[in-house]
């Protein structure tokens, strides 16, 4: 079996960021993470290959030698196999755009299952997943929380509204990974090691057939919402009672 | 002059708040653009659904009634829906942002060739025309959205917008014939477990009492908080460190990842107040916080802070509301 994952560097979602007076969003001094999900996706796949002898896992990330570090230093002293780096600027490109990528990747690497995060927590889309398994055509389960192959299946447990569903796909499908999938190891000392021997491939646009690609969607301005006043400390609950009987009349 | 496709969401028969709240979104799109709108449908068994929509101002509802649409994986949904936003000539297509719809359009808007935003809270007017507003980096930053494709796909926060009320006249119902190609799915529904609740669903309460970390199961966890969820008429909601603990039900999350809401009232109660926490509820029109410690964040976006012990302080908020019912 082979699986695919991504890995996408995300600006810490707790730094403060600010806004340029041309509505255009400066980064500032912002500390990069891993976006948390990719963390749960590769964590998914190493899972996966150890329980299913004979998997190799690789990953894909999109930008700079700034996402070549989160390659190595996030999924490959990790336990994942080896890396592609797709060079591009990640500011110029769109969810669709990245599935698209990520679609050339696929024809390129053909993987059985493409593990994805369920979202990146700077522009919180929540698309590529999906996106990318249209591309294919093929089957998707997003949002999943346990992830188990039954005998030619693999069996996904979904978060939805109101529950759980399980959903049995054919292989090769697209799993978008949440949360509670698991709990990320940390990279070894020898795991990171061993991730600098490992092999970093990198691309081009032009290798995918994308050199001319356009993003579908712009963001053309940025602001900051405002902000919500403290309101008061009450000293007890009959207090509580009042203010929200009178003052609020929200009971 | 476009169309839009609003497809709703529906439970029991009716259609749920959500939907409705993404038919005023869509209204707010009409007016600004001059286009009509459309309704889909789909599910199996809904034809009562189509019935009870027909006030709201639709030129058509578009029914799509098959078995096999009852628990529909996205590739067969986003088929169904595509195909009737083509045959109908539809501009543009929106749905909420619910599991169902983050889920499924975007494969509706790989079908459509067309741009998607997701999660728009607001419309903009721009030189580019309508920009879609979002929240982005947890909510800290808002951006505007312009989609350059001719077909035009968006997912919508219910919570931003007011459940939609009808206008009037009636819409002609029409059955859409969908072709549900199985094959090309590869992808089956196994099985579905609800979490069990006679409470109001999350996204549709009025009044929210969310639970956090604070709520240790050995004292006695999530049910400290039921009986005041009982007495307001709650949903209950739960903060992400709470459900990664295991004392609630993943689909109690409120937050970034979560849900979000915005009700009347929210009471976050052992909740500190984290920024993916914070993105799920600030928008809530009034905020009351219940604390052990004053110094937490969730104070500085409560209107009513109260610094006390959960386990002492819920249980007299109950008594007294009790008795003020009484």
């Amino acid at each position: 079996m082979k699986i695919l994952v991504s890995a996408k560097r995300v600006s810490d979602p707790n730094a403060r960021l600010h806004v340029a007076a041309d509505g255009r969003w400066v980064e500032g001094d912002v500390e990069y993470i891993l976006n948390p999900f990719c963390e749960n996706a590769i964590e998914g796949a190493l899972q996966l290959a150890e329980a299913h002898e004979g998997t190799e896992t690789v990953v894909v990330g999109i930008g700079d030698e700034d996402t070549a570090r989160f390659l190595r230093q996030g999924a490959l002293a990790r336990g994942i196999d080896r890396a592609l780096l797709v060079n591009a600027d990640e500011a110029a490109i769109d969810s669709d755009l990245i599935a698209r990528i990520y679609a050339a990747v696929v024809a390129k690497e053909e993987p059985d299952i493409v593990l994805l995060g369920k979202q990146a927590v700077d522009c919180d889309s929540n698309q590529v997943a999906q996106l990318l398994a249209e591309y294919l055509g093929w089957p998707q389960a997003t949002f999943a929380s346990k992830i188990e192959v039954v005998g030619s299946e693999v069996r996904v447990t979904r978060e939805v509204d109101g529950g759980l569903e399980v959903l049995g796909l054919t292989l090769p499908c697209v799993i978008s990974a949440d949360l509670r999938l698991n709990e990320p190891r940390y990279a070894s000392l020898t795991g990171i090691m061993k991730a600098k021997k490992k092999p970093l491939d990198e691309l081009e646009l032009d290798d995918l057939g994308l050199g001319a690609a356009t993003p579908k969607v712009r963001v053309v301005a940025m602001s900051t919402p405002p902000g919500r006043v403290a309101g008061v400390m009450v000293k007890d609950v009959d207090e509580l009672i009042l203010k929200l009987r009178t003052e609020a009349r929200a009971i | 002059m476009g169309k839009i496709l609003v497809v709703i969401e529906h439970d029991h028969g009716q259609p749920k708040k959500v939907a409705l709240a993404t038919v005023s979104f869509a209204r707010q799109v009409a007016a600004r653009r001059g286009d009509s709108i459309e309704f889909a449908v789909l599910g199996s068994g809904c034809a009562g659904v189509a019935e009870a929509l027909t006030g709201y101002g639709a030129t058509a509802v578009h029914v799509a009634d098959n078995a096999a649409l009852a628990h529909p994986v996205a590739a067969v949904w986003a088929k169904v829906v595509s195909d009737l936003a083509k045959a109908i000539g539809a501009t543009a297509v929106a749905a909420a942002a619910t599991s169902l719809g983050k889920d499924g359009l975007p494969r509706v808007a790989v079908r459509l060739a067309a741009g998607m935003a997701s999660d728009v809270v607001a419309l903009v007017d721009t030189k580019a025309g309508i920009a879609f507003r979002r929240p982005m980096w947890a909510g800290n930053l808002l951006g505007d959205v312009v989609i350059d494709t001719p077909v035009q796909v968006i997912s919508v926060r219910a919570s931003a917008f007011d459940v939609a009320a009808p206008t009037g006249g009636a819409s002609p119902v029409q059955a859409f014939a969908a072709s549900v190609d199985a094959g090309r799915a590869a992808a089956r529904f196994v099985s579905f477990e609800g979490t069990a609740s006679s409470r109001p669903d999350l996204n549709e309460a009025t009044i929210v009492v969310s639970g956090g970390r604070g709520l240790k199961p050995e004292r006695g966890g999530f049910k400290v908080i039921e009986p005041l969820a009982d007495v307001l008429g709650a949903a209950i909601g739960a903060s992400r460190a709470a459900v990664d603990d295991g004392y609630a039900p993943n689909d109690y999350q409120i937050g970034q990842t979560g849900k979000v809401v915005a009700p009347q009232l929210y009471l976050a109660i052992a909740i500190s107040g984290a920024v993916q926490h914070l993105a799920g509820m600030k928008n809530s029109k009034v905020i009351v916080a219940i604390n052990t410690r004053d110094d937490e964040p969730i104070f500085k976006v409560a209107d009513y802070g109260l610094q006390g012990d959960a386990f002492v302080v819920v249980p007299e908020l109950v008594q007294k509301l009790k008795a003020l019912r009484s």
